[in-house]
C-alpha cells in the first residue's frame, strides 16, 4: 500500500486568505492512501520543511504532495527536503494553489473547491511516480556572444577576463554595432566612439577572445553545457590574413550606387567597403550584389590597386563548427519602419530625417563632417523640429505599443548639442509626455530647457507635408494650451521607436529560445532571473530583451556574464531524470518523433526487439540520447503507439490528473 | 481487362521462376466474380489463380509489412493510386525496399457493386465495360449504367495514371478517371454547419460504428506494432471503451493519428461495413494541411516529412491559422 503525505501551505495569507487551507486537509485525508495531511503557515520555511521529515519518520510516507506555490518556486526545497530523509526527489508532486487558485479567485468556497480539486490531481499523479535519477554531462568551457555590439563586446570582455574562451559572432563585418554610429552619449555627452572603440580594441586583442565577423548562425544543436554549432563566415573576397586595411580599393571602387548602412544612407559608398575607420577587424567586404565584377564580370579595379593581392573573388562562405557551454544573445536593435507613417513625411522630404541619421549628420566622421545641413539643400536649417514616440506607445496598431525608453533622453541630447554648437537654430520638441528616470537624467533634460532654451510642447505631430520647394510644414497641436499649431522648420528629427533586430525571431527557433509578441528575447523570470533564456545555456543582453540605454545594457552584460561564468565554472552539471523514453516492443519505426524533436535527442536505430510474442525481430526503432532530452514532451505526443513516454510525466499519469478533475 | 490478368500471370510466373520473388501479392476471385480479395500466391501453379477486373480496389501494401518481417521478397502488384500507400509505409520504415517488387498495373476506375445493386440489378451474372459504358448481365435481361454513375466513390478522387512508385510497369497506362468539381464539397458543406449542427452529423454518423476495425487494418497509415487502441497499459484504450460517447472518440483519434500521412485513399469509408463517412475526418484534415502549408499529398514520394512533423521558417503562427480559418 502506497503512503501519501499531503502537506498545505498557507503561504501566510496569500493562500489561507482566499483558501479554506483546513477544509482541504480535511477532504484529502478522506483519499485512500494519504496516510497523513497537515496545514502550516510557511511550507518551505524550516519549521515547515521539519514538520513533513518528522511526518515521514512517523507514518513511513513514501510520497510526498506539497499544496503551495507554483513548482517553479519551491519545487527543488521540496524535493531537496525529500531527499534529505532517504525519499527519492522524483517522490514529491507540487499542487499550485497560489498563482493557480488563491490568486486568481475571490471567493473562498470556490478557492477552497478548487483547491482541493488540485490536491486531488496532484494526489492521482504521484500514486504513479517512479523514482528516478538524474545523470551527469560534462560542460564545455567555451562561450558563444551572438552580436558585437556594446553587450556583446561587454558580455565577451567580462567572460574572457575571468579566464574562459569566448566567441563573437557578428553579421555585419565590422563589430561595433549601434553605439559606434552615436555621435554623443547622454548624460555625460562624451563621445559615443572614444568610449566604444577602445572596448572594441580590447576584445579584439584579448587573448580568449575570437571574433567571427560577416558571420552567421548555420545551426545549432546540443543542451546547456555542450551546444554545437555551425558558423557560417561569408565570403569577404579578400583575404583577412593579406590585407593591410590601407583602404585604397574602398576609394578606387567605381560601384558607389550603394547607400551607407553605418551613414544610414545619407552618402553611399563603395561595392568594396569598410563600414567605419574604426573597424575591426578592418578588413573591407565586397558587396557581390553591388559589385560590378560579379554582376558584369568586367571592372576588377580593387585587385589592380590592392598592393598586396588582398582581393580574391572566388572567396565562398566558410563553415566552421564549434562546442560550446553557454550562448549569449545580444543581438541587439533596429528602428522601426516608418511605412506606417506617411503622415510624417519620411521618404517624401529628405529634411524629414530619423533620430539615428541625426546622429551621423552631427559626427564629426559622418557625411558632413560634423556639419549639421539639410539633407536636400545642404544648407544649414534654421529651426528644427523633433517628433517624440513616434511609433512608440502606439496603441493604434501602426507601431509598438511599448516606451522605446531611450528617445526622450537623446532627443534632449539632439535638441542641445544643435543649440550648443548653432545657438541661433531653433529647436521645438513634441512630446506626450518627457520620461527622464535614471541618475542625472531629469537633471539633463532639465539643462536642456532651461539652459539651452529647448521649446518642449507637450502634444502629438499630425502632418507633416513639404511643398513643391522643399518647405516643410508641420501641423501639430499644443495640449497644455489647447491649441493647434503651424510651424515651418526647415528639419524634422523623427524619434522612431525601437524594434528588436530582424534575426531576433529566427535566432529565437534555432536555439528554441522565447520571444515575446515584440519579438524581444523572454527572460526566465522578470524579475529574479532577468538576464537568462527560459531555455538552460541561453542568455541575454543588451537591447534583444528589452529597450535599454548604454549604462543599463552595459549592466546587463555584466549580469549575463556573470551567469556564464557561474555556468562554465562547472565541471558536470546534472541532468533533468525527466526525459523520454522509448518502448521498443511497440515502437514501430515511423520515426515522427525525430522529426518534431527541437533537439535532435531521437533517432531511428535497426535493432533487435522482443516483438509482443516474444519473438525476436530486427526493426528500426526510436532511440532517445538522454543527455539531449529536455523532457519537452513534444514527442509523446506525437507518437500515435504510446511507445513514447516522458519520465516524470508519462501518459498514466496525466490522464490520472485529468480524471481526478473530471 | 482480361488482358492485363494474363500479363500478370505471365509475369508472376517469370518472376517466380526466374527467382526474383518468393512470393506474389494479388487478387483472388471470390464467391463471385465481384468480390475479389487480395490473396498470397506462393509458386507458379497458384499464379494461374491470379484475376484482375474492374472489381480488384483493395489496395496491397499493406501486406507488404507482412512480407518485410518473414524477409520474402514478394512481387506486389498495384496500381496508380496503390502506389500511395506503399511509398507512406516506405517512409515510416513499416516496409523495405529490397523485400519487395513493385509491378504498376493499368486501372480505369474500379466499380461499385453495391451501387450497381442500387440501381436495379439483380442476380448480376456479368458486368462489363465499353468506354464510359456499364453493361450489365442479368438473368432478367441487360441494364446499361454510365460508368460514373457506379464508380466506387474513391474512384471518384482518382490521383491519375502514374505510377509513384514501380520497377515495373505492365503494359499502357490507362486513362485515368477525369475527376471534376471539388474534392473538398464535402468536407466545406459541414464546415458551413453550425456547432450543433456539425455535433449532430457526427453522433449520427459515428454511431453506426460497430468497431469492426476494417477502416484501421486497410489503412495504409495505420501501421503500428500495436494499436493505441489494443494497449492494455496506455490508458487510452480503456477509456475508449468506456461507454458510448468515447467510443465514439476512436475515429477521431485514429483520423489524428493518421494525419499528414493519410494517402487519402479513401479505403476506410469502402470497407467500412456500417456506411460511416470517415474519408471526412481525414478530408478535413488534409485540406487543413493544404490551405495552411501549401499543398501535400503523403505518399507522392518515400522521403518528404509530413507539414505536421516539419518546421519551416514561415509556417503559420497559430493565431494566423486560427484567423484564416475563419
Amino acid at each position: 500500500m502506497q503512503k501519501i503525505g499531503v502537506f498545505v501551505c498557507w503561504c501566510g495569507s496569500n493562500i489561507a486568505g482566499t483558501v479554506d487551507v483546513a477544509a482541504v486537509v480535511e477532504a484529502v485525508k478522506k483519499i485512500p492512501d494519504v496516510a497523513y495531511a497537515v496545514d502550516y503557515k510557511y511550507m518551505c520555511s524550516e519549521e515547515g520543511q521539519k514538520i513533513i521529515k518528522d511526518a515521514v519518520e512517523e507514518y513511513g510516507l513514501d510520497r510526498i504532495v506539497v499544496c503551495s506555490c507554483s513548482p517553479r518556486m519551491h519545487e527543488a526545497t521540496f524535493r531537496k527536503c525529500a531527499e534529505s530523509i532517504g525519499i527519492n526527489p522524483y517522490m514529491v508532486e507540487i499542487a499550485n494553489i497560489r498563482e493557480q487558485c488563491s490568486w486568481v479567485l475571490k471567493d473562498v468556497k470556490v478557492a477552497t473547491e478548487k483547491a482541493i480539486q488540485l490536491a486531488k490531481a496532484a494526489i492521482a499523479k504521484v500514486r504513479f511516480n517512479n523514482p528516478l535519477h538524474p545523470g551527469q554531462s560534462q560542460v564545455v568551457k567555451r562561450a558563444l556572444v551572438i552580436g558585437g555590439g556594446i553587450a556583446g563586446i561587454q558580455t565577451a570582455l567580462d567572460i574572457a577576463d575571468a579566464g574562459y574562451k569566448v566567441d563573437i559572432l557578428e553579421k555585419e563585418p565590422t563589430i561595433g554595432g549601434k553605439m559606434a554610429q552615436i555621435d554623443k552619449t547622454f548624460p555625460t555627452l562624451d563621445c559615443s566612439a572614444c568610449i566604444l572603440t577602445p572596448k572594441m580594441v580590447d576584445a579584439a586583442c584579448h587573448e580568449n577572445i575570437t571574433i567571427h565577423t560577416y558571420s552567421d548562425l548555420e545551426a545549432v544543436s546540443g543542451y546547456v553545457g555542450n551546444f554545437d554549432v555551425t558558423i557560417r563566415k561569408k565570403a569577404r573576397s579578400v583575404k583577412a590574413d593579406i590585407c593591410s586595411g590601407c583602404g585604397i580599393c574602398t576609394e578606387k571602387c567605381p560601384a558607389r550606387k550603394t547607400p551607407s548602412e553605418f551613414d544610414e544612407g545619407l552618402r553611399n559608398r563603395g561595392a568594396i567597403y569598410i563600414p567605419f575607420a574604426q573597424a575591426i577587424p578592418k578588413v573591407p567586404v565586397i558587396d557581390r550584389e553591388a559589385c560590378l565584377k560579379f554582376k558584369t564580370g568586367k571592372c576588377g579595379v580593387c585587385s589592380i590597386v590592392c598592393p598586396n593581392g588582398a582581393i580574391d573573388y572566388t572567396q565562398e562562405d566558410e563553415l566552421i563548427t564549434e562546442k560550446y557551454g553557454a550562448i549569449v544573445l545580444a543581438t541587439g536593435f533596429e528602428l522601426i519602419d516608418l511605412e506606417n507613417y506617411g503622415n510624417l513625411g519620411y521618404g517624401r522630404s529628405k529634411n524629414v530625417i530619423t533620430s539615428m541619421q541625426l546622429e551621423r549628420l552631427t559626427n564629426a566622421a559622418g557625411p558632413t563632417e560634423g556639419h549639421l545641413v539639410c539633407p536636400a539643400s545642404g544648407k544649414e536649417p534654421k529651426s528644427v523640429v523633433i517628433v517624440s514616440c513616434v511609433g512608440s506607445r502606439d496603441t493604434s496598431g501602426r507601431g509598438k505599443t511599448y516606451c522605446s525608453k531611450v528617445c526622450c533622453m537623446y532627443n534632449a541630447k539632439h535638441a542641445m548639442y544643435i543649440r550648443e554648437k548653432y545657438p541661433n537654430v531653433d529647436v521645438t520638441v513634441f512630446y506626450i509626455d518627457v520620461r527622464t528616470p535614471g541618475k542625472g537624467f531629469d537633471e539633463f533634460q532639465r539643462r536642456a530647457v532651461e539652459e539651452y532654451g529647448v521649446h518642449y510642447v507637450r502634444g502629438q505631430v499630425g502632418k507633416i507635408m513639404s511643398d513643391k520647394e522643399g518647405n516643410l510644414t508641420v501641423f501639430a497641436s499644443d495640449l497644455n494650451s489647447g491649441r493647434h499649431l503651424m510651424l515651418n522648420p526647415d528639419l524634422v528629427v523623427l524619434a522612431c521607436a525601437v524594434k528588436p533586430a530582424k534575426d531576433a525571431r529566427k535566432l529565437a527557433s534555432m536555439l528554441t529560445a522565447s520571444i515575446d509578441t515584440n519579438d524581444f528575447y523572454v527572460e526566465a523570470h522578470p524579475k529574479l532571473r532577468p538576464v537568462e533564456s527560459p531555455t538552460a545555456g541561453i542568455f541575454l543582453s543588451g537591447m534583444c530583451q528589452g529597450p535599454k540605454d548604454i549604462p543599463e545594457t552595459v549592466s546587463q552584460a555584466g549580469a549575463a556574464a556573470a551567469k556564464v561564468i557561474g555556468l562554465l565554472a562547472k565541471d558536470k552539471l546534472m541532468t533533468n531524470p525527466c526525459t523520454a523514453k522509448c518502448n521498443e516492443q511497440i515502437c514501430s519505426g515511423c520515426l515522427t518523433c525525430t522529426n518534431v524533436c527541437p533537439y535532435g535527442a531521437i533517432s531511428g536505430v535497426e535493432k533487435e526487439v522482443v516483438t509482443l510474442n516474444g519473438t525476436r525481430e530486427k526493426r528500426v526503432v526510436a532511440v532517445v540520447n538522454e543527455a539531449l532530452c529536455q523532457g519537452c514532451g513534444a514527442c509523446t505526443v506525437a507518437c500515435p503507439s504510446a511507445s513514447m513516454d516522458l519520465q516524470g510525466f508519462t501518459n498514466k499519469q496525466i490522464l490520472a490528473e485529468v480524471d481526478a478533475l473530471c | 481487362m482480361q488482358k492485363i490478368a494474363e500479363l500478370m500471370r505471365a509475369k508472376a510466373v517469370e518472376l517466380l521462376q526466374s527467382s526474383k520473388a518468393e512470393r506474389v501479392l494479388a487478387w483472388r476471385a471470390g464467391e463471385f466474380f465481384y468480390d475479389n480479395a487480395p490473396a498470397a500466391f506462393n509458386d507458379v501453379d497458384a499464379c494461374q489463380e491470379i484475376v484482375y477486373n474492374e472489381f480488384c480496389p483493395a489496395n496491397l501494401a499493406k501486406y507488404l509489412i507482412e512480407a518485410t518481417k518473414q524477409q520474402k521478397k514478394t512481387v506486389v502488384f498495384l496500381k496508380p493510386c496503390d502506389t500511395y500507400g506503399v511509398n507512406q509505409l516506405l517512409k515510416d520504415h513499416r516496409i523495405k525496399r529490397e523485400y519487395f517488387y513493385a509491378v504498376g498495373t493499368p486501372c480505369s476506375g474500379m466499380l461499385d457493386v453495391k451501387k450497381i445493386k442500387e440501381l436495379g440489378a439483380k442476380a448480376i451474372t456479368q458486368i462489363t465495360c465499353e468506354d464510359n459504358k456499364v453493361i450489365v448481365e442479368t438473368p432478367y435481361g441487360t441494364k446499361e449504367f454510365a460508368k460514373e454513375e457506379v464508380l466506387l466513390d474513391k474512384c471518384m478522387m482518382c490521383k491519375g495514371n502514374e505510377y509513384k512508385i514501380a520497377d515495373e510497369e505492365l503494359g499502357e497506362k490507362l486513362e485515368p478517371i477525369q475527376f471534376v468539381g471539388d474534392r473538398f464539397a464535402a468536407v466545406k458543406a459541414i464546415e458551413a454547419m453550425s456547432a450543433e449542427e456539425r455535433f449532430a452529423f457526427w453522433q449520427e454518423e459515428l454511431s453506426k460504428c460497430i468497431r469492426c476495425n476494417a477502416c484501421r487494418d486497410i489503412c495504409p497509415a495505420c501501421s503500428c506494432e500495436q494499436c493505441i487502441f489494443d494497449n492494455q497499459e496506455a490508458p487510452v484504450g480503456g477509456k475508449a471503451a468506456a461507454d458510448d460517447v468515447e467510443e465514439q472518440l476512436f475515429h477521431l483519434i485514429r483520423a489524428y493519428h493518421v494525419a499528414g500521412r493519410c494517402v487519402g485513399c479513401g479505403e476506410c469509408a469502402r470497407v467500412c461495413p456500417q456506411g460511416v463517412k470517415l474519408g471526412l475526418l481525414n478530408l478535413k484534415f488534409i485540406k487543413d494541411i493544404n490551405q495552411f502549408y501549401g499543398a501535400y499529398q503523403a505518399g507522392e514520394d518515400a522521403t518528404t516529412p509530413s507539414p505536421l512533423v516539419s518546421y519551416k521558417e514561415n509556417d503559420p503562427e497559430a493565431e494566423e491559422a486560427v484567423q484564416r480559418r475563419g
